[in-house]
């Protein structure tokens, strides 16, 4: 009964109504973020009909066993949010605790893996800006490519790691005892996000490696 | 009667002069009470001293601009200077003070009192969306003083990216970040007005200002964030060359232009909708009457709000689109046209046969059917392709979106400050004075933009500082009426302030309107804003109803 009583803020009714405010505000957020990368992806579909051979040069470049061992991570670091979001649901504080460190690692992993894929790209002069260079007569145009593989998968990657912050943040509360069976609004929440950034990257993998390999 | 425009009426004045009533204004004095509040209304008030900062700042740039165009010769500054006058001039404007205004100072207050609430859904995001709003003014401010930006507010491409030496990222990410302040409030309020009415109050029986704030919110979360990434595409373009929109990288220019309209132009209706809100409420207070067709009002903003993001193109007819494409975008942009006139007839015929009374917001509002019906009508004849080609690029646009923005947008402003000031302060404002300078401001702003739309049609392009000269005598008209339009807005700044210290106390409801922040809350409200939630039976707007009771 405390725990009900300090969760609920003081201009909300009842949990139920704090609850439901918090879901509709998350989902308004994540739209928000669908048009905000929706203009990079609008960006690529011109692009992508404009210089298709440049696309298909550029995804040559991209390394896929790498991008598919992150994808793999980033599917699984999903499962363990939605553990976690169960286990909160349940008032299991020790399981919570134990999938949301989990989902970091898992979270970090990818996080790891890109670093080393974006300094490969910048050893081959793949970055764009002065140092780009490319063997090819089409090599503008592949600069384009990798201007979008940077500019989208960098602002996924920064969506990583606002995340991996928040999912620090929520740790630290989840091991006070701050989140029981009554009240785990937050857990859910940052789950909600964590799956929105995941799903982000489940079109990013096959747009910039998959297509237009063959 | 000259002394009872002077004199407020008797149940106007509060009844009892006892100064120890608790409200959201004497709670705390501390500074930090107000910079770290979470309260609805005290979040207004700093938007509104912020805002108003912006106003006057973005005000100075556009006088800058009309005294050079006093004389065809450039006499006052160089090209360069001018082209920075314009570009702040219209950023400033438009980023800190159009888009924000309304919502933000009226929105905020007002939206939790109409429904019942004790506050926004999400107190703490509310205020961290005035400190983004104020993190992003500073940085505009930022690069007007480290030497100003000179691409126009549009920052259109490959110019911003490429070959402008002015403060562009600066001047960019402070529009960035005030976006995400726009965003934030959109979001507050589509979960508020979901979630937090009052029991009884179901959607058809919302006050109108709320539905209008309601499609405007809805407009900000969907439009802002595609700018705010066409943003960061810029200074990446700036900063690193990576080509997406450079053509000499093989980028393509127009790409820009899609994107930053497909969010700049709802933007419009971020800036007229909810102005469009607040003279719903003002003309049935001031006629004493049910508003005519009221779900015509409510659906037309809705609907205004989904075509709005399907017009984006009409912008662009001059910039080597497809001919289909403006085909098609010049059938949308007709369109706009019957929600719109839809809201012009109703206020109309909401007039008619009403017990009208002009006090000053009614004045305002009054005022912008007249000029908000003109500033509509010239972008039907800018909607027709062949038209918007003979007058793209001259000051028949300028005037034709002054009248939309300004007229449109800042009358209905005016009409919110002056109908809630009693409300957010609970003083009264000298009303002699205000019938006074919505007169002056009414006139002065016809005498500044009207000569535009003749001098436009003439043919003088608008963002030069030199034109020749058989076009001097419009813009000596044009000049003129921007003094005394200055003057307009600088009356009633001084007799505001007077009266938040010398106005007399006001009661409850000055205006005998409807609605639960009048009826229901003291002027000005305690900062829990109800002391029993609000059970509404009534539908909105039953003046009638009231009428027969007594």
């Amino acid at each position: 009964m405390s725990a009900k009583n300090t969760a609920l803020q003081h201009h909300f009714n009842d949990l139920d109504q704090q609850y439901q405010a918090s879901q509709l505000g998350m989902w308004a957020f994540l739209v928000q973020e669908l048009l905000f990368f929706g203009g990079l992806f609008a960006g690529y579909v011109v692009y992508r009909n404009l210089y298709p051979e440049a696309w298909t040069l550029g995804s040559h470049e991209l390394d896929v066993s790498l991008g598919s061992t992150n994808t793999a991570i980033l599917i699984l670091s999903s499962l363990t949010m939605a553990m976690a979001v169960y286990w909160a649901q349940k008032g299991q504080k020790t399981k919570l605790v134990l999938f949301l460190v989990a989902t970091l690692i898992l979270g970090c992993s990818f996080l790891g893996i890109k670093v080393i894929e974006y300094s490969h790209k910048v050893q081959h002069h793949l970055l764009p800006g002065n140092g780009f260079s490319f063997d090819s007569p089409l090599a503008d145009q592949v600069r384009i490519f990798f201007s979008f593989y940077f500019a989208m998968t960098g602002m996924h990657a920064f969506h990583m790691i606002v995340g991996a912050g928040i999912l620090i943040w929520l740790i630290v509360q989840a091991m006070k005892g701050r989140y029981t069976a009554e009240y785990n609004t937050p857990i859910e929440m940052f789950g909600l996000y964590w799956h929105f950034v995941d799903v982000v990257w489940i079109y990013l993998f096959p747009l910039l490696y998959l297509i237009g390999r063959n | 009667m000259s002394t009872a425009i002077f004199k407020p009426r008797p149940e106007q004045v509060a009844q009892e002069s006892d100064g120890t009533v608790s409200n959201y204004l004497n709670a705390s004095f501390s500074i930090r009470s107000w910079l770290l509040t979470v309260d609805h209304k005290r979040i207004a008030i700093l938007y509104l001293i912020s805002i108003s900062a912006m106003f006057f700042l973005g005000g100075i740039f556009a006088m800058l601009i009309r005294m050079e165009l006093l004389t065809p010769a450039g006499d006052l500054m160089q090209s360069e200077t001018y082209n920075k006058m314009f570009t702040m001039h219209g950023v400033v404007m438009v980023f800190f003070f159009l888009i924000p205004a309304t919502p933000a100072v009226f929105g905020n207050f007002l939206l939790p009192l109409m429904i019942g609430a004790k506050d926004l859904a999400f107190p703490r995001l509310n205020l961290l969306s005035w400190y983004l709003y104020t993190a992003g003014a500073l940085l505009a401010i930022g690069s007007i003083v480290f030497g100003g930006v000179d691409t126009g507010w549009t920052f259109y491409t490959p110019y911003s990216t490429t070959y402008a030496n002015s403060n562009v990222i600066l001047a960019a990410l402070g529009a960035f970040i005030a976006g995400f302040s726009s965003i934030l409030t959109g979001l507050n309020f589509i979960v508020t007005i979901h979630k937090m009415r009052a029991p009884g109050l179901t959607w058809f029986k919302m006050p109108l200002f709320v539905w209008g704030h309601y499609a405007t919110s809805i407009i900000q979360v969907l439009g802002t964030p595609v700018v705010a990434i066409t943003i960061i595409l810029v200074a990446l373009e700036r900063l690193f060359h990576i080509g997406i929109f450079n053509p000499e990288l093989g980028g393509d220019p127009i790409l820009f232009q899609h994107l930053f309209w497909f969010y700049s132009h709802p933007a419009v209706y971020i800036m007229i909708l909810p102005a469009m809100g607040v003279i719903s409420e003002v003309i049935t207070c001031f006629s004493k009457k049910k508003v005519f067709g009221y779900e015509f009002i409510a659906l037309s903003s809705m609907a205004i709000a989904l075509l709005g993001f399907l017009v984006w193109g009409h912008h662009m007819y001059t910039s080597g689109q497809s001919t289909y494409a403006s085909l098609v975008f010049s059938v949308l942009t007709f369109l706009v046209a019957i929600p719109s006139a839809i809201k012009v007839f109703n206020w109309t015929a909401t007039l008619y046969k009403g017990s009208v009374s002009y006090d000053a917001p009614m004045l305002y509002a009054i005022g912008f059917l007249g000029l908000f019906t003109i500033g509509g009508l010239t972008g039907v004849f800018l909607a027709t392709l062949a038209v918007d080609v003979h007058v793209h690029d001259t000051y028949f646009i300028v005037a034709h979106f002054h009248y939309i923005m300004v007229g449109g947008s800042i009358m209905g402003y005016m009409a919110a400050l002056h109908f809630w000031w009693p409300k957010i302060t609970g003083r009264l404002y000298p009303e002699g004075w205000a019938r006074f300078s919505a007169l002056i401001i009414f006139i002065g702003f016809n005498l500044t933009f009207f000569p535009q739309f003749v001098v436009g049609y003439l043919g003088m392009p608008r963002r030069y500082h030199i034109y020749p000269e058989e076009f001097q005598i419009w813009n000596v008209f044009s000049t003129a009426g921007s003094s005394i339009l200055g003057i307009g807005y600088l009356i009633p700044l001084i007799y505001l302030i007077w009266s938040l210290k010398s106005g007399p106390k006001a009661s409850p409801n000055p205006w005998n309107a409807k609605g639960l922040e009048w009826e229901r809350c003291p002027s000005p409200p305690p900062t829990h804003n109800f002391d029993h939630t609000p059970v509404v039976i009534e539908e909105a707007y039953a003046y009638e109803h009231k009428i027969w009771i007594k």
